[in-house]
């Protein structure tokens, strides 16, 4: 009796596993796209697979935010589809990218500010970039001197491979090095809750990271909004970028995960995830 | 045959050739060889593991010595890069051709937090284990010490979030300085960290003392002060400085914490008594920048040499203690 039921158990699963394959089978492969970059880009990209998955379940997308640099690197070797890059490819990832015999496209997605965010407590409201320069370098070491009250600047900076760190470096330090008592945080959050729990510091956060716990500066006399970031007048704004191994073919899941920021519900998302878009619905 | 076996001592069984063949002798000699070997390559796989996590470690951190133009011969280059790590305070690793590799800064940021743990840590890891071992009744010992232990048991992540949310903002509010990650409060969680260790492998050496020595000095009119200071801890020295090396290597070893808690700046604090100053430790440095440095890069090199010092480190206070533990094992202590 025992085998015969053990028998009828193994014919039944069998029969399903066939039918499962062939079910697979009849749909076809799914349709894998891999995508790798920025922690910036990140929850964009995050959020485009899920909707996209969500309307064609077909699709697997993975996404891994392991920074621009290495994005570009493993776009460039071949390991990903789309990198997600919170910077332009640089000179030397171009070439790498042209020696592999492809040209890499970029695909601008959104706007994202570097807002320059102090203690609320704190009076001063305004920097220009030269004095944000001056205080990471380590020639302005007092609030009081830049107009504030007395007392000793806590700036705060993110690790060298940060797209973030790269953006606020490039943008305002101009390639003069941070003195060496400048303290390193690991990421967004970290740095907002640095910022929030010290009186005297002084940091940097992407524009979705801005909330009424830290105050943003306005940089030359501009404050950070999704107006003056999405124009580019203010300072420390920057693009952020989709790239490809040449222009992705129209139609395949590569080219609709790049052009899904033009559609309204990507538009949604890029604004949920604190960011500009830069389409106008 | 059962009565046999029951009533006669084992050696009885009298009906097993005494003689083997030779097959039977040779199965034996390979058997017994191949168990052997087999137990040897289990016990050496450690052993295995140590030299190949050296041998990995060397092997990538000797291109930084080499890497970039070299001015003059190539023995130049390999000094000036030495000169450099061990001499300059500047760690500029990600500035393309301006790069500077100066990590002197870093390796006396995990001095500095390391010995303020100790700072901490030995006193009161010490004063624990006397009370354990020749203070409290033994019902009490039986539950202060599985509790202190359980303190090694709670996720370095954990004790990092107190040090960001809790104590972070309570050295600033109380002792008034513009930053709450600093040395204090790394120090302060990596003695936290190390105390356990402390009071378990020293109160081990303590108790380990015996009876006789204490009732021996009580016998000659010695207080219970006396006994302890002048008689239990020199005769447990030994034990006593292994479990203080053994905290340190907690401390010097540990990551989370100090990445979280120090501040990560890479200075050298000035004046050197301030402990308010944010440093950076090499555990933290390796942590935060070897998961996204360009794999081959000099950067990346010399974080693996940041790793070789910190092994070396360790591993020499690991011999340390082995030797101070061998010997009072020699001298008749008993550790568990």
């Amino acid at each position: 009796m025992r085998i015969r039921t053990l028998e009828r158990l193994v014919g039944v699963v069998g029969v399903l596993a066939v039918g499962t394959v062939a079910v697979v089978l009849a749909q076809g492969p799914a349709k894998a796209l891999l995508v790798d970059g920025s922690t910036t880009v990140g929850p964009i990209a995050d959020a485009f697979a899920e909707a996209l998955m969500r309307k064609d379940p077909s699709l697997s997308i993975t996404v891994k935010k392991t920074g621009s640099g290495d994005g570009a690197k493993s776009l460039v070797d071949g390991l990903c589809d789309i990198a997600t890059m919170s910077r332009f490819m640089k000179d030397k990832e171009y070439q790498a990218a042209v020696a592999k015999g492809f040209l890499p496209v970029a695909h601008a997605i959104a706007m994202d500010g570097v807002c320059v965010v102090v203690h609320p407590t704190n009076p001063v409201s305004g920097l220009t970039s030269d004095q944000i320069r001056g205080i990471y370098a380590g020639r302005i070491t007092n609030w009081k001197e830049v107009g504030g009250a007395d007392a000793p600047i806590v700036a705060t900076t993110r690790d060298t491979s940060s797209g973030t760190y790269e953006t606020f470096e490039g943008l305002i330090m101009k390639g003069e090095k941070m003195a060496a008592h400048v303290g390193t945080v690991g990421s967004n959050p970290e740095m907002h809750d640095s910022v929030a729990t010290t009186a005297g510091a002084i940091g940097y956060v992407g524009l979705g990271f801005l909330d009424e716990k830290v105050k943003a500066l306005t940089v030359n006399g501009i404050a950070p909004s999704k107006k003056t970031v999405a124009s580019g007048v203010y300072p420390v704004s920057r693009p952020l970028f989709l790239f490809t191994r040449g222009y992705p073919e129209l139609g395949s899941p590569a080219h609709t995960f790049c052009t899904f920021y033009l559609t309204e519900e990507g538009h949604e998302i890029i604004e949920a995830k604190g960011f500009v878009p830069l389409t106008n619905y | 045959m059962a009565n046999r076996v029951n009533t006669e001592p084992a050696a009885a069984s009298l009906d097993r050739p005494l003689l083997l063949t030779p097959g039977e002798d040779l199965a034996g000699y390979v058997g017994g060889l191949a168990g052997r070997l087999v137990l040897f390559l289990v016990a050496a796989s450690s052993i295995l593991a140590v030299l190949l996590i050296f041998a990995f470690i060397i092997r990538e951190a000797i291109p930084f010595f080499f890497q970039g133009e070299a001015e003059g011969s190539a023995l130049r280059h390999v000094l000036d890069r030495v000169v450099e790590l061990f001499g300059s305070t500047k760690w500029y690793p990600e500035a393309d051709e301006a790069s500077e590799f100066g990590a002197l800064a870093i390796v006396v940021g995990s001095l500095y937090v390391t010995v303020t743990a100790l700072v901490v840590a030995v006193p009161l890891g010490l004063l624990t284990a006397v009370c354990l071992s020749d203070m409290v009744p033994f019902g009490i010992r039986q539950i202060i010490k599985p509790v202190v232990e359980l303190l090694a048991a709670i996720p370095s992540v954990a004790y990092g979030f107190f040090a960001v949310l809790v104590l972070s903002p309570l050295i600033q509010e109380y002792l008034g300085v513009p930053t709450g990650k600093n040395i204090l409060n790394a120090g302060l969680l990596l003695a936290i960290m190390a105390v356990p260790t402390i009071v378990s492998v020293s109160e081990d050496a303590l108790t380990a003392v015996g009876r006789d020595l204490r009732e021996a000095s009580y016998a000659c009119g010695a207080t219970r002060a006396e006994t302890i200071l002048r008689v239990v801890m020199p005769a447990a020295h030994n034990g006593i400085i292994a479990a203080i090396i053994l905290g340190m290597m907690r401390a010097i070893g540990e990551t989370m914490v100090v990445w979280m808690a120090a501040g990560m700046a890479a200075q050298i604090p000035s004046p050197w008594w301030d402990l308010a100053q944010s440093v950076r430790p090499l555990t933290g440095t390796i942590a935060q920048e070897m998961g996204e440095t360009v794999v081959g890069s000099t950067h990346y090199h010399a974080l693996f040499v940041l790793g070789l010092v910190l092994l070396v480190f360790t591993f020499a206070l690991n011999l340390v203690t082995e030797a101070l533990l061998g010997r009072m094992r020699r001298q008749g202590g008993r550790i568990a």
